[in-house]
């Protein structure tokens, strides 16, 4: 039934649209579309990017591996490796301290009225994309090949069910948001 | 087995649901400074026109969405790919047809897909937002730069426009961004995302923190 309605190209463009639109509401409603909420949260004098991330991961994993279990998702497990995820994670984040805002985040920014997001941030960005782009044929066979390990999840890794991941996991971070609130933050 | 399994699920979530019903919304800014409100919104009021809802509401609506792309789409909720499209749509305007044979743009062919319209989307949505709660405003200088760096549209853009480019070069690196990785790699409990998102945070509070207590203290 629903193989039916992934195979239909623009209806799929529809609801792409769709959960953007949804996306980029909740952003912007969270707040963090905003440059000092990023900022303050990497200096850590506000949590609120922890809070939104967090709360999102722990209601995603519960409800993605719920649908996998009845067969209503395929997972999509990005492959990874300490040269390629790592290294590039770390230029990124210089990139993301240094703008205030990340490739989702900075399009929200221009929506709400930022034009330092728009005409830095995302003119650098598709800028930066470009230049990886011209540099990947000779990065590919070096440091992009460092430490790769694929598709691997940490069940897999752990060799556990993955709701001995998830149970836990999700504990902590209950836990330690309910610190976060009680100590004020 | 299964149903177990829905048990522990609902409770997670309930968790996270009496938590945020716990706390409200943090007072409404708008970049630092309190939103001057003519007069504070009843509880009751319409929720769309409020400027700000509490994180964990906005993170439990997010983390349902990307249930709804694997459902709905076979898809996961990211937003750099879209950047190297969009890069590639850019260069064949300049440089024509022949930057399409490049090794990185045969994997991301630069075509409006689906992630495509989803960041387009995600423009449209704060977009959307900010107008309905009155928070759109256009301004060169975040407040938080303004009172740390000062007030220099030009001082602004340069930073940010080489924060980009290098935000722009290693998500490309690492293969996603802080949506793909940081949110839809780690509910998925992929080693890339989890590994991603130390990695972002790293260099972004590293960064920050040279930044506003060192360079610009």
């Amino acid at each position: 039934m629903l193989s039916t309605l992934h195979s239909r190209k623009g209806a799929q463009l529809i609801i792409g649209l769709a959960i953007g639109f949804a996306f980029g509401f909740l952003l912007q409603k969270a707040g963090v579309t905003t440059y000092d909420v990023i900022i303050n949260q990497l200096l850590f004098r506000d949590f609120t990017v922890l809070k939104v991330m967090l709360t999102a991961m722990v209601t995603g994993m519960s409800g993605f591996h719920v649908l996998k279990g009845l067969g209503l998702a395929q997972p999509k497990v990005k492959p990874g490796g300490f040269g390629s995820t790592l290294v590039g994670a770390l230029i990124f984040g210089v990139g993301f301290g240094t703008l205030g805002y990340c490739p989702g985040t900075v399009v929200g920014a221009v929506g709400q009225g930022a034009l330092d997001a728009l005409f830095g941030g995302l003119v650098g960005a598709l800028l930066g994309a470009a230049l990886f782009a011209a540099l990947f044929p000779r990065l590919k066979r070096g440091i992009l090949s460092k430490g790769f390990f694929g598709e691997a999840t940490l069940p897999q890794l752990l060799n556990v069910n993955p709701w001995a991941v998830i149970v836990p996991v999700s504990l902590a971070v209950i836990g330690l948001l309910y610190w976060l609130e009680a100590s004020g933050h | 087995m299964r149903a177990t399994t829905c048990l522990v699920a609902l409770t997670t979530l309930l968790g996270v649901a009496t938590l945020a019903m716990a706390k409200g919304a943090p007072p409404p800014t708008d970049g630092g400074r309190e939103v001057e409100l003519a007069s504070p919104r009843p509880a009751s009021g319409n929720p769309f026109t409020m400027p700000r809802w509490s994180p964990y509401v906005a993170g439990a609506g997010i983390g349902v969405l990307c249930c709804l792309a694997f459902l709905l789409s076979d898809k996961t909720v990211g937003c750099s790919t879209a950047f190297a499209r969009t890069a590639g749509m850019l260069e064949r305007l300049v440089r024509g047809k022949a930057v399409e044979a490049k090794p990185y743009y045969q994997q991301f062919k630069p075509v409006v897909d689906w992630e495509w319209m989803l960041v387009a989307g995600l423009l449209l949505g704060a977009a959307a937002s900010a107008l309905l709660s009155d928070t759109f405003r256009p301004h060169w200088v975040p407040p938080l730069w303004a009172a740390t760096a000062g007030t220099n549209p030009v001082v602004r853009w340069v930073v940010a426009f080489f924060g980009g480019i290098l935000m722009g070069f290693g998500a490309r690196w690492a293969g996603g961004c802080t949506s793909g990785h940081g949110i839809s790699g780690t509910l998925q409990l992929a080693a890339s995302g989890w590994l991603a998102v130390a990695g972002f945070f790293i260099g972004g509070i590293a960064t920050a923190v040279v930044l506003f207590h060192i360079i610009l203290a």
